[in-house]
């Protein structure tokens, strides 16, 4: 008797997916700029840190759909990101995001894919007294190993782990929208990954916080700034916090294009890498 | 006497801003005219226009007005229903709330109306949202 019921089960299941009034986001549910742009990691977010809100503006039953484009160029080296992601009744966000990191100096190239996926468990960025709080993972996988396992990485792969919490306030100092995010990350990524997992000076998981205030001048345009901590596990360069200073720019719902003064400290025993990053996104 | 001053200022400080906003929206004629906007931009609007099917729109509008009129700081009175009641079983969604507030939003920047005052509205109207969104 379990066959046909298995067979009852998916018929069902076919005639949901069939019958479900799924609509794209095409006008959006959601007000402009809760959508907010693709981080380095391809999740929803700001420039280096993923955010409780999900990427597009799909509200109750919508499919909503980004791709995207960075780029980060600093003192000795340029990381290039292209991203994707999927995100369905304001709920679930599923994204993916290639990363090549060119060693512009040293020579050589690094790269690696990143799956992620991002739930909302509760409240919401703009009404309620409750945040948003998402929570979310980022699965990353090293396509060159040589370099990150010469250089006393542990693993080529990872998962890291994070819990977000997100508030707008309409009417906050100067009568401006304001936006924070904070993100605790469980994570054991040498400079986001690129240089492998764990390492020869410690090879456990990290607690990371990341956080991130923004400011709408306009409608349109919002200026923020961004922190991100990172962890120590390699002997051979120490790695330190990123920030960064952004400026926003929504001129539709389908559009978001973010561009920033960064600064990535030292990477692979290169000081003060500081330079300029650029974001483009595109929904759907 | 001085603590007297300071009182009266103190009392008087929430009510200047709140006229200040009423003010800034363009008093009476002002806020008339960007709630005719909005409804006309919302009649317009297939997610949501349905909603207002066999609606008394004149008479919504003069009650949003007024309203409005009263929430910032304007001499008016607002006479209609509270929000739950007024939008009961109507299953009004969050995206629905969503494209009203966007409307607003159209309606007050076509008015050239300040961002800051914009915001204050905005911030005076979101506590609605859990009586009158229902899902
Ligand atoms: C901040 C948001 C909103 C405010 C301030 C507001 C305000 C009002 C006011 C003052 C009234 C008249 C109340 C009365 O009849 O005494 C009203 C009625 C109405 N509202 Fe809203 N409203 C809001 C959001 C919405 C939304 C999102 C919808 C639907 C998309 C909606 C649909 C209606 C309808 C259809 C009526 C007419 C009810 C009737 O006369 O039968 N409202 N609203």
């Amino acid at each position: 008797m379990r066959k046909p019921l298995l067979f009852g089960n998916s018929t069902l299941l076919v005639c949901a997916l069939f019958f479900t009034p799924l609509t794209f986001a095409d006008q959006g549910a959601r007000l402009l700029a809760t959508g907010g742009a693709s981080m380095l990691e391809g999740s929803g977010g700001g420039g280096i840190v993923p955010w409780a809100t999900l990427s597009s503006y799909s509200g109750e039953d919508q499919l909503g759909v980004t791709v995207s484009l960075s780029e980060v160029t600093v003192d000795d080296f340029r990381l290039s990101v292209q991203g994707a992601s999927f995100s369905w009744n304001n709920r679930i966000e599923l994204s993916y995001a290639e990363q090549t990191f060119d060693l512009s100096t040293i020579g050589g190239e690094l790269s690696q894919d990143i799956v992620g996926a991002k739930v909302r468990l509760a409240g919401d960025l703009i009404y309620g007294d409750l945040p948003q709080i998402s929570i979310g993972a980022q699965h990353k996988k090293n396509k060159d190993y040589a370099l990150p396992s010469a250089v006393g990485s542990q693993d080529d792969s990872s998962v890291d782990w994070y819990v977000s919490a997100a508030k707008a306030w309409l009417d906050g100092p100067f009568h401006r929208t304001w936006v924070a995010n904070l993100t605790l990350r469980s994570s054991k990524a040498n400079q986001l990954g690129l240089l492998g997992f764990g390492g020869d000076k410690e090879d456990s998981r990290d607690w990371l916080a990341e956080a991130s205030v923004a400011t709408f001048i306009n409608r349109y345009w919002a200026v923020g700034i961004e922190y991100r901590q990172k962890p120590d596990n390699l002997s051979f360069a120490k790695e330190q916090d990123w920030k960064d200073l952004f400026v926003a720019y929504f001129p539709s719902k389908h559009v978001s294009v973010v561009g920033a003064y960064t600064d990535l400290g030292s990477i692979a025993g290169l000081d003060d890498q500081t330079g300029w990053y650029l974001s483009v996104q595109a929904a759907f | 006497m001085k603590i007297g001053l300071l009182l009266a200022l103190l009392l008087i400080t929430p009510l200047t801003f709140a006229q200040n906003l009423y003010v800034k929206l363009g008093e009476k004629q002002g806020i008339k005219t960007i709630v005719e906007e909005m409804l006309y931009r919302v009649g317009g609007d297939a997610r949501i226009a349905h909603h207002f099917d066999g609606v008394d729109i004149m008479r919504v509008h003069k009650l949003i007005s007024e309203q409005v009129c009263d929430l910032s700081g304007g001499p008016c009175d607002y006479s209609g229903e509270d929000m739950k009641t007024a939008h009961r079983n109507m299953g009004i969604d969050n995206a629905d709330f969503n494209a009203l507030v966007e409307h607003l939003i159209a309606a007050m920047e076509k008015q050239d109306i300040p961002v800051s005052a914009q915001n204050q509205l905005l911030a005076l109207l979101a506590p609605m949202h859990s009586d009158i969104v229902e899902d």
